[in-house]
C-alpha cells in the first residue's frame, strides 16, 4: 500500500494544530490517519468537473445585523472565568514571536 | 547594472462603525481593557458571528471610491492561526471573494500622472492587542472585531516616491468617503509593504522583502528607499535577496531583519460556514454611489479651474473632507476664494495645531470666517484687526457683531479723516519737507501719527492716499 | 417516577389535575435517576438543587394548562450551554467550564416552563457514535448494559429510553441523534439545517450541526420541536421560514404518500435484522395506503469520505479556540506560550478529537485543499442533487438508521474506520441539511432497531405524519428495556 501520509507529515499537521504527538504514539496515529486518508482518496473517482462546491446548506442569504452597538456588560464575568488575569488583562507567558500578529 | 523596483502595499483601514464587524460590541477606544468585549469577542464556545450591515456598506463605498468592481456574491473565509490576540484562532476575512477588486488610484510624481492598480479589497476583523513585559504578555480584546478594509495594490508602484503618493491619494480618497479617520498615528490606517528589485529587462520579479507596521508615510518612503539601495548593494556584491520580514529603525533610518520566512504560512483558508453568502444588488450599489461625496481630485479641479486658486492651495484644502467642505461653504457664503484659502492654511491650521483639534471640533464656522474675510475685502477691518476678530471667531462669536461691539470698524471716510490729516500735516513741517525731498520714510511717520490719533482705526490705505494728495497741493 | 408508560400529554394532564406538583414531579424524577443512573451513566451533571427550585417557581406561577411543556423535567446534552450549569462537551478541556448564557434552544424550553434536570453524557465534542469517547464516563444501553447507547447523543437517548426523563435535547452532525435513538428504541429528530438555532451549541461541524429532540413518541417529539424551532438573530444561518405547528401532522395517516427506499442504503454491510425491519416497515406503510418504491442515491458510497473531510475540517477550525488562554483548562507548569498552547490542548483533548483535528488540518492545508476539502464540498453538491432528484417524485425517504443494532462496549473504538463507516446511513442527511427522524421499528435479539424517515428541506411535517401513522399501528415504542446485561 502506498503511503498517503508520512510520520513527518503527521508531525507537521500536529504542529499546525498545536498538538503534541509523542514519538511512541506517532506510528499508531500515522497508521490510522493513513487508512482514513486512503478512504478520502476514493473521492478522486468522482467527476466533479464544473461542480460548484457546497459549503453551507442554509436557506438564508444576505442576512445582516444593523449597525447598532450593544454592550452586554460581560467584562467582569469573562475575566472571572479566565485562567489567569491581571489588571483587567488576560495574562499569558511572554509572547516572543511578534510576527504572529497578522491581518 | 540597472535595476527596476517593484513595490506592493497592503493597507489596513479601520472603519468607524458603531459596532464591531461580527459582534454588536461597541467600537470605542480608550476604555479599560476588555470593557467593550462580550462572549463573541472572546471566542466563547457556542457563539456565532453576525455580519454588520454597516461594514458591508462601507466596504462597497470604499470599492466605489477606488473605482473597483463590486463582487455580487461575496462570502467570508476563515484564516486559521494561533495567537493570544486572536481568540477563535481564526480570523474571519475574505479570501476567495473579496468585496471589491480591480480598482485604481491616480497619482502624480514630478508632474507625471500614473494609475496605480488595486488588486482587491476585503473586509475583515481586527485582532485584539498584546502588551509585553519580561515575564508575561497581556491581552486586551477591546480592538478584537473592529472592522477593517484591507486594500492590496497591484505591482504597479515603481519607486518610494510613488508609494508615498499612492498612500497619500488613498488616504484622501478614503477619508473623503467618511468611513474611516485613516490616521496612521492612531492606527486607523496601517501599512505593510513589500519590495523587490530585478535587473532591467528581466521578466520575473525578484525576491520580495516585507516590512510591517511602519509608522508614517515618511517612514514608508524612507524605508523603501533604504531597502531599494540595500537590495542593490546585496546583488551587486554577488549576494542573494532572502525572503524575509524586516522592520524600519526610525533612529538609524535603516531596515533591520526580523525573521526569515521558511516556506509560506499555512493559514488553511476555507469558507466561513457560520455566515450566509451575501448578495449585493445593483440597487444597493447605486444607492451607495448616490451617497458618495465628490472625491478630492474632482474638487481640486474645480478649485483650480473655476475658483482660480493655485494647485498647491487646492492640494492643502483637500487634505480632509472636513476642510474641503468647510472651504466650499465659505465660498458659498461669499468669501474671496484666495483669501479663504489663505486663512484656512494660515490662521485656521495654526489654531488646529496649537489646540490639537479637528476643524469640525472647533467653534469656527465657515459662515463666520467668510464674513470676516468680507469685512477685510470691503475695507471695514484691517488684516491686523482681523487677528482679534479671528480669535473671537474661535470662541464662536459673530464677527460683525464683535467688530461693532468693540468699535473696531476701520475709519475710511475721507470727510472724517480730512481734519486729522490736515492737523498732522501742519504739525509736522519737517516731515513734509522730507517727503518733498524724496524720503519715503517720512510718509510712514505721518501715517503712524494719524493711526495714533485714531487709536488704530484709520484705514491705512486711505490715509496714505489722502496724505500724498494733501502734501502735493 | 419513571416515564415508561407516560407521554408529555399524560404527565401534563396529571400536573394540571394536581395529581402532583411540578416540584414533586422533579423530586420523583431525581429520585428515579438516582436509583437508575448508576447502571446507565446517562448524566454527567445532575442539577438537583436548581431543578427543584426551578420546579417550585413553576408551581408558584401555576401550571399552564395550554402548554404541554409546563413543569416538565428535561435533560440537555452536555454540548449545549446552560447558564450557571457546568457544560463540558464531555471534554477535559472544559471540565470546569460554567457558561454565562443559555443556548437559544435551552432558553426557549425554559421560557415554556421546562425544568433542566441536568446534562447528559456524549462523545467528546460529539465526535463518535458510541458515547465511549467521553472523557468522563461510559454510558450503557438500557436494553442491554453491556452494549453501547450509540452516540454522540448517547446520554440523552439512554436517559429517555431508561425512563429517567420524558424528553431530552440532542445534537446531530452526522447521525448523533438518530443513531442513538435507533440503538435505544426512542424517537430522535434531526430537523432541517437552520430550523433550530445553533447559538450556544458548542460547534463541531458548523455546516452540519443541528439540535433536535429525543422523546418516547412522535407526538412528544413534535411538541418539543415546536418549542425550540425558529429564527434567532444570534444565528444568521437559522431560517426565517415560518415554523408550522408540528403536531398538526398527527393523526393524518399516510394514504397516497409516495415513499422511496434508496437501493444504496439497503446494500452490503447491513445487518439482516435491520434490513428486514426496513422491509417490514415498508409493508406497514403500504398497508396504510402509501406507495413504496426503490429509488437511487448514486453518490451514497462517497458520503463517508466527503462527510469526514468536511466535518473534520470545520472541527479543526472550531476547536482551535480551546487554547487554554481565555477560559477552560490551562495546563500547569508551562515554559512559554507555545508550551501553553500545546500542553493545554494535548492534555485537554482525547485521541478521537485529536484524530479529527489532524484529519481536518490536513484536509485544509496547503497543497491538499483542492484534493480533499474542495473535492468533498463538490461531492456534497452531487449528493444533495441526488436527494433533490428523488424528492421530485417522492414525499419521503425510508431507510435504515444504522447498519446494525447496538454493539458491545469496547467493540469498535479500537478502529476508527469501522466507527466512521457506521455513519454511512445518517450523514448524507446532514450533508444535504434535510430533516431526518429515527423511530423504533423492530427488534433484533432483544435490542431495538430504528428506521429513518427523511423529508424534504423544512418538511418535518411529512416526517412526523408518517412516523405518527406508523407508531399508531405498531407497538415498538411501547416496549420497555429491562435495564440489565444479557450475558
Amino acid at each position: 500500500m502506498t503511503e498517503k501520509i508520512s510520520e513527518d507529515q503527521v508531525k507537521h499537521v500536529a504542529e499546525l494544530a498545536k498538538l503534541k504527538i509523542n514519538d511512541d504514539q506517532l506510528p499508531y496515529f500515522t497508521t490510522q490517519l493513513d487508512k482514513i486518508i486512503g478512504l478520502f482518496e476514493t473521492l478522486s473517482e468522482v467527476d466533479t468537473e464544473g461542480v460548484e462546491p457546497t459549503s453551507s446548506v442554509t436557506d438564508q442569504v444576505n442576512v445582516m445585523r444593523d449597525d447598532v452597538a450593544e454592550n452586554w456588560h460581560q467584562q467582569q464575568a469573562l475575566l472571572d472565568n479566565a485562567p489567569d488575569t491581571q489588571d483587567g488583562y488576560i495574562r499569558v507567558p511572554t509572547i516572543i514571536d511578534e510576527s504572529g500578529d497578522n491581518n | 547594472m540597472n535595476f527596476q523596483t517593484t513595490i506592493g502595499l497592503e493597507v489596513h483601514v479601520e472603519l468607524k462603525t458603531n459596532s464591531k464587524i461580527f459582534s454588536p460590541s461597541p467600537v470605542e477606544f480608550g476604555d479599560t481593557p476588555n470593557a467593550n468585549t462580550n462572549v463573541i469577542d472572546w471566542g466563547y464556545p457556542g457563539v456565532l458571528p453576525t455580519t454588520n450591515k454597516g461594514v458591508v456598506h462601507d466596504g462597497i463605498m470604499a470599492g466605489l471610491a477606488l473605482h473597483a468592481q463590486i463582487e455580487p456574491n461575496p462570502h467570508f473565509d476563515r484564516k486559521n492561526y494561533f495567537y493570544p490576540d486572536n481568540p477563535k484562532a481564526y480570523q474571519i476575512t475574505q479570501s476567495e471573494t473579496p468585496i471589491a477588486h480591480d480598482g485604481w488610484v491616480e497619482i502624480e510624481v514630478d508632474g507625471q500622472k500614473k494609475k496605480i492598480g488595486i488588486a482587491e479589497m476585503h473586509i475583515e476583523e481586527d485582532a485584539g492587542k498584546n502588551t509585553h513585559e519580561s515575564e508575561h504578555s497581556f491581552v486586551d480584546l477591546n480592538r478584537q472585531g473592529t472592522p477593517l478594509i484591507e486594500i492590496v495594490s497591484k505591482p504597479d508602484i515603481a519607486s518610494a516616491d510613488e508609494a508615498y503618493a499612492y498612500l497619500e491619494q488613498l488616504r484622501q480618497i478614503v477619508q473623503f468617503t467618511g468611513i474611516s479617520d485613516v490616521k496612521m498615528e492612531e492606527g486607523s490606517m496601517r501599512v505593510d509593504t513589500n519590495i523587490s528589485i530585478r535587473p532591467v529587462g528581466q521578466k520575473e520579479f525578484g525576491t520580495k522583502v516585507e516590512m510591517k507596521n511602519i509608522n508614517s508615510f515618511n517612514y514608508v518612503r524612507k524605508s523603501l528607499e533604504y531597502e531599494e539601495q540595500r537590495q542593490q548593494r546585496v546583488i551587486m556584491s554577488g549576494g542573494v535577496i532572502q525572503q524575509e520580514t524586516r522592520r524600519f529603525d526610525e533612529t538609524t533610518g535603516k531596515t533591520v531583519l526580523m525573521r526569515v520566512k521558511e516556506g509560506s504560512d499555512d493559514y488553511r483558508y476555507f469558507p466561513e460556514p457560520d455566515l450566509p453568502v451575501l448578495t449585493i444588488s445593483q440597487d444597493w450599489i447605486d444607492q451607495i454611489n448616490q451617497e458618495l461625496p465628490e472625491p478630492p481630485a474632482k474638487r481640486r479641479e474645480h478649485y483650480v479651474n473655476e475658483l482660480g486658486i493655485t494647485d498647491y492651495d487646492a492640494m492643502v484644502i483637500t487634505q480632509t473632507k472636513e476642510m474641503s467642505d468647510f472651504y466650499d461653504q465659505m465660498i458659498k457664503a461669499g468669501a474671496d476664494a484666495k483669501l479663504a484659502a489663505n486663512y484656512l492654511q494660515g490662521d485656521v491650521n495654526a489654531y488646529m495645531n496649537d489646540n490639537q483639534v479637528e476643524l469640525q471640533d472647533t467653534k469656527i464656522t465657515p459662515e463666520h470666517l467668510a464674513m470676516m474675510i468680507k469685512l477685510i475685502s470691503d475695507g471695514t477691518i484691517s488684516s491686523k484687526m482681523a487677528k482679534k476678530v479671528f480669535k473671537a471667531i474661535t470662541k464662536g462669536d459673530d464677527p460683525k457683531a464683535f467688530v461693532e461691539e468693540k468699535g473696531m470698524v476701520q475709519l475710511s471716510d475721507p470727510a472724517k479723516l480730512q481734519p486729522i490729516v490736515d492737523d498732522v500735516v501742519s504739525a509736522n513741517p519737517q516731515s513734509v519737507e522730507d517727503f518733498h525731498n524724496g524720503k519715503d520714510r517720512a510718509i510712514g511717520f505721518l501715517v503712524g501719527q494719524i493711526m495714533k490719533q485714531t487709536h488704530g482705526k484709520a484705514n491705512p490705505q486711505v490715509v496714505n492716499k489722502m496724505l500724498k494728495e494733501s502734501m502735493s497741493k | 417516577m419513571n416515564y415508561f408508560n407516560e407521554s408529555l400529554t399524560s404527565v401534563h394532564s396529571k400536573l394540571v389535575n394536581g395529581d402532583f406538583s411540578a416540584k414533586e414531579l422533579t423530586q420523583q424524577t431525581l429520585a428515579n435517576i438516582k436509583s437508575v443512573d448508576g447502571d446507565i451513566n446517562a448524566f454527567l451533571t445532575v442539577a438537583e438543587k436548581d431543578a427543584v427550585a426551578d420546579a417550585d417557581q413553576i408551581d408558584q406561577k401555576g401550571i399552564d394548562k395550554d402548554n404541554p411543556l409546563s413543569g416538565i423535567p428535561v435533560a440537555i446534552k452536555d454540548n449545549m450551554l446552560t447558564k450557571g450549569l457546568k457544560t463540558t462537551a464531555a471534554s477535559k478541556i472544559l471540565e470546569n467550564f460554567t457558561p454565562m448564557f443559555d443556548a437559544t434552544a435551552v432558553e426557549k424550553l425554559k421560557q415554556l416552563g421546562t425544568v433542566t434536570l441536568g446534562k447528559t453524557n456524549m462523545d467528546e465534542f460529539a465526535m463518535g457514535g458510541s458515547t465511549e469517547n467521553s472523557a468522563f464516563k461510559i454510558t450503557h444501553n438500557p436494553w442491554d448494559t453491556t452494549k453501547v447507547p450509540g452516540g454522540s447523543s448517547g446520554g440523552s437517548a439512554a436517559a429517555v429510553a431508561s425512563g429517567e426523563v420524558l424528553a431530552a435535547l440532542g445534537s446531530d452532525t452526522g447521525g448523533s441523534i438518530r443513531q442513538p435513538a435507533s440503538f435505544n428504541g426512542v424517537v430522535g429528530m434531526k430537523p432541517t439545517y437552520g430550523r433550530v438555532s445553533r447559538w450556544g451549541l458548542i460547534a463541531f461541524g458548523s455546516s452540519l450541526d443541528q439540535i433536535g429532540p429525543i422523546t418516547r413518541n412522535v407526538e412528544d417529539n413534535a411538541t418539543l420541536l415546536n418549542a425550540i424551532a425558529g429564527h434567532d438573530k444570534h444565528d444568521l444561518t437559522s431560517s426565517i421560514k415560518e415554523v408550522p405547528d408540528f403536531t398538526s401532522a398527527l393523526n393524518k395517516g399516510v394514504k397516497g404518500m409516495r415513499i422511496g427506499i434508496p437501493t444504496e442504503f439497503m446494500s452490503q454491510g447491513l445487518d439482516d435484522d435491520v434490513k428486514q425491519t426496513v422491509l417490514d416497515t415498508a409493508e406497514q406503510f403500504k398497508k396504510l395506503g402509501a406507495t413504496v418504491e426503490e429509488v437511487s442515491l448514486p453518490h451514497t458510497k462517497y458520503g463517508v469520505a466527503a462527510y469526514y473531510i468536511i466535518s473534520s475540517s470545520e472541527a479543526s477550525s472550531n476547536l482551535q479556540r480551546f487554547d487554554g488562554i481565555r477560559y477552560g483548562r490551562r495546563a500547569a507548569d508551562v515554559k512559554n506560550l507555545e508550551d501553553l498552547y500545546v500542553k493545554s490542548r494535548s492534555e485537554g483533548f482525547g485521541d478521537e478529537v485529536k484524530r479529527r483535528i489532524m484529519l481536518g488540518t490536513f484536509s485544509l492545508s496547503a497543497g491538499f485543499y483542492d484534493a480533499y476539502f474542495k473535492k468533498a464540498a463538490q461531492v456534497r453538491t452531487l449528493m444533495n442533487n441526488d436527494f433533490a432528484k428523488v424528492f421530485k417524485d417522492f414525499d419521503l425517504i425510508l431507510a435504515p438508521t444504522a447498519p446494525t443494532p447496538a454493539y458491545g462496549i469496547g467493540e469498535d473504538v479500537s478502529d476508527p474506520m469501522t466507527m466512521y463507516m457506521n455513519d454511512v446511513l445518517t450523514l448524507p442527511v446532514n450533508l444535504a441539511g434535510l430533516p431526518g427522524m429515527s423511530i423504533p421499528a423492530g427488534f433484533s435479539n432483544g435490542l431495538p432497531v430504528g428506521v429513518q424517515l427523511i423529508g424534504r428541506p423544512y418538511d418535518e411535517l411529512t416526517v412526523y405524519q408518517a412516523g405518527n401513522a406508523f407508531e399508531q399501528n405498531t407497538d415498538f415504542n411501547k416496549q420497555t428495556p429491562k435495564m440489565g446485561g444479557t450475558n
